[in-house]
């Protein structure tokens, strides 16, 4: 599963669910109601340290997976050898972390934990929840670029996430494939719609595509999105400051009808996998998804043939704003009192932190500047870039907009429109209006 | 149960020919056992069942982010609303729920009992047939998902490949296409359905006094006349019970759907919008509520047809 998988929903695909989940669900909400106390306690693990001054941090990490567990671990290793202040880290599966958040923060939560950049940071940021932390910017804000920075911060206009790594949206294709037709890197969007009508007269499925997952698709309405209205759209809409019922979004539908008939037809069967298979196996020419996709291809052949070229320009703003999901350091309102824990996140944001964190993980790229891009593949390199040129980050639409809006109402919306090309905007307004107005 | 309502019974009557004889009889002891044991399965069920179910009737009734308690705000009817006239696959769930319900009642339903008739023959192996069929009951959801993606997938499921179509565009999308899924859910789901009231029906042919069977073929019935005038009706008690799980199953059917797209894309059923609205990132608890109560009150005819049945019954002898 990707990183976005995880990021947007819970444990049921680990299995973790039976019929009994439908009783339980006749409590759940009373659950919440009468077991917040209770359920944060299960999800804490040790009491947080708290008083200025403290020698321990603690932190609570949602990277449960080995590979990104071990190399958190690595770079608690190298603070506690640095700084002489204990880490103790609570490792939480990280679907239970992300769904129990809300009781977590509530509860006893840890000093610092692991989050990401966007709505839901900001949300709980405006709610309290969170320590400002502008001083440890001011000590590593040389770091970061005008993006991140603006990425890290929450409405209040206050600094609150610490960037670790970030993974570029894109289109991805076989540059062994396009040495062979002859086929060029589209820099407008009409290049991409000629370029794919070319793809379909010499048999390829143009561009892959994939939702039965739901989620992939947001991706193409992000950049449509920003491509057509702006950055600054994609924030407002996602946040509901912008109506959905008006002519700009209906803008991006019309836009993508366009390029659906070169999307693979059976994209609601199957799954991102299945995409970046064919990807692999020449029978689509480019895909448009997160580097997350290069992790698929083992053999390493194909992964070295694997290429990366940005969303074509549109409208607006060329190709300035970039897809690329922010992951970092949060602190807890209770970390906040905690001066070891503001050290901890502020070596997290110095190059030496990073690449502390990407020695083990390689599969990210670090964010701050300075960190080691010595054994970056070309590939990374050049996805480094594309996100240190942007003048704009965004954080995928799970990330940006209300969850209930992209779980439950852009996930049907979207697959129903690619089915049949045709969407309800008067009708994903007034569901926004009812599940914004419920926070 | 039988012996309990028979001295319920008794001593109701005991008690109408003396008043109060009854109570007189219990020592201290005797009523602060019984207050423990009736006390006790009460506060459970109260805990477990009732305050969640009132509490999660109230929630339906209001707007709240499930943050603090303070941001509970009452919004009337309100989430209703949203259900009924803004929530998009609100109705296909009720339709695709109905459509289970029939599809149950009329092909798992009687496939299981087919399947029970064929193994309370004497046939060899009947032992090994009863557990292949009952297996799926048993398997975990990880390993359905598992088993129905190797039949259903596009391009290297097995249904393609023996209709020959794998790999190439005429393949059927089986999970993909809306039109379609829903049946390729209700295939998978008669394939739990029909091994479960099998073993029901199997255990209820073998309750069937033998002697029946012999005086129908004396009175010169054929098998079928047999089955279906003496052996069916005989089964009372169990064909209720399968009513009741053929409608509780078609209402809370929720497992296949949610590991093939977690319920969406022509595979909406209410349960899995009760999930996607309460558990997770997703969660608006006034939504989610007010679709468990409307589940809830639709669950409760069945339910309430059963328990009367059932104590109509206990009324009876």
């Amino acid at each position: 599963m990707s990183k976005h998988d995880d990021a947007l929903r819970g444990g049921p695909v680990d299995g973790g669910w039976n019929r009994r989940t439908l009783l339980k669900t006749f409590g759940a909400g009373a659950v919440a109601l009468a077991g917040a106390p209770l359920l944060s306690a299960c999800t804490g693990g040790a009491a947080p340290s708290s008083g200025g001054g403290s020698t321990t941090v603690s932190f609570g990490s949602g990277s449960s997976d080995e590979v990104p567990k071990n190399a958190y671990k690595a770079v608690t290793d190298a603070f506690e050898k640095k700084s002489g202040i204990a880490v103790t880290t609570n490792v939480v599966p990280h679907n239970d972390f992300q769904n129990k958040i809300n009781t977590y923060l509530q509860g006893s939560p840890d000093d610092s934990f692991t989050w990401f950049a966007g709505y839901r940071m900001q949300y709980y940021a405006d709610k309290g929840l969170l320590a400002p932390i502008d001083d440890v910017w001011e000590k590593i804000g040389g770091n970061y670029s005008d993006a991140l920075k603006k990425a890290s911060m929450g409405s209040d206009g206050k600094m609150y996430l610490v960037p670790n790594y970030n993974y570029p949206w894109g289109f991805f294709y076989r540059k062994s494939l396009w040495a062979e037709k002859g086929y060029e890197v589209p820099v407008t969007f009409d290049e991409l719609t000629t370029l794919s009508k070319k793809m379909q007269s010499d048999g390829l499925i143009p561009i892959e595509f994939a939702d039965k997952d739901g989620w992939p698709a947001m991706g193409t309405f992000d950049y449509l999105n920003m491509r057509l209205n702006g950055y600054q759209f994609h924030m407002d809409l996602t946040a509901h400051k912008e109506s959905w019922d008006q002519p700009k979004v209906t803008s991006v539908f019309d836009s993508w009808r366009e390029l659906l008939p070169f999307q693979n037809p059976n994209a609601l069967g199957m799954t991102w996998q299945d995409s970046a298979k064919n990807l692999g196996d020449k029978k689509s020419g480019m895909y448009l998804l997160g580097s997350f996709l290069t992790q698929q291809y083992t053999d390493k052949a194909v992964s070295d043939d694997i290429d990366f070229f940005p969303f074509p320009e549109m409208a607006m703003e060329g190709q300035d704003a970039i897809e690329a999901p922010i992951d970092g350091l949060l602190l807890s309102k209770k970390g906040g009192e905690n001066s070891g824990a503001r050290d901890f996140l502020a070596f997290l944001g110095t190059p030496e932190g990073q690449d502390a964190y990407a020695a083990v993980d390689s599969a990210n790229i670090a964010t701050a500047k300075g960190a080691d891009t010595s054994a970056f593949t070309p590939l990374n390199k050049k996805m480094a870039d594309a996100i240190s040129n942007a003048k704009s980050i965004s954080q995928f639409f799970d990330r940006d907009a209300l969850p209930a809006m992209a779980n439950n109402v852009m996930i049907p919306a979207l697959q129903s429109f690619i089915k049949d090309g045709n969407v309800d905007v008067k009708n994903l307004e007034a569901q926004a209006k009812s599940l914004y107005a419920a926070q | 149960m039988n012996a309990a309502s028979g001295t319920k019974t008794r001593g109701a009557r005991s008690a109408q020919r003396a008043p109060r004889g009854r109570v007189r009889r219990l020592s201290g002891r005797d009523k602060w056992v019984l207050g423990f044991m009736v006390g006790v399965p009460t506060l459970i069920q109260l805990v477990l069942v009732w305050i969640p179910t009132l509490l999660s009737m109230a929630l339906s009734f209001t707007r709240w982010n499930g943050l603090s308690l303070s941001d509970i705000k009452p919004a009337g009817l309100d989430n209703y609303r949203f259900i009924a006239n803004d929530y998009p696959p609100f109705w296909p769930a009720v339709q695709h729920n109905v459509l289970w319900l029939v599809f149950l009642a009329l092909i798992a339903t009687p496939l299981g009992l087919l399947l029970a008739i064929l193994l309370d023959q004497n046939i060899r192996g009947t032992k090994i047939y009863q557990s292949i069929f009952f297996t799926p009951v048993m398997l975990s959801l990880a390993l359905i998902g598992v088993i129905w993606q190797l039949f259903y997938n596009r391009d290297n499921g097995l249904l393609n490949f023996l209709l020959g179509t794998a790999g190439t565009p005429q393949a059927t999308d089986w999970f993909g296409d809306s039109n379609i899924n829903i049946w390729a859910a209700l295939v998978a789901a008669t394939w739990r359905h029909a091994g479960y009231v099998m073993i029901l029906y199997l255990a209820g042919l073998k309750g069937v006094d033998p002697t029946l069977r012999e005086a129908a073929s004396i009175d010169g019935a054929n098998a079928v006349q047999t089955f279906f005038r003496v052996v069916f009706p005989a089964m009372r008690p169990v064909n209720i019970i399968i009513i009741v799980i053929t409608v509780i199953e078609s209402l809370r059917a929720f497992d296949i759907v949610y590991v093939i797209n977690r319920g969406t894309n022509g595979l909406e059923l209410i349960s899995a919008l009760v999930i996607q609205n309460l558990v997770g990132e997703g969660q608006v608890i006034g939504v989610g509520s007010a679709l468990a109560v409307i589940l809830l009150v639709i669950s409760l005819v069945p339910i309430t047809f059963y328990l009367s049945r059932a104590f109509g019954k206990e009324k009876e002898s």
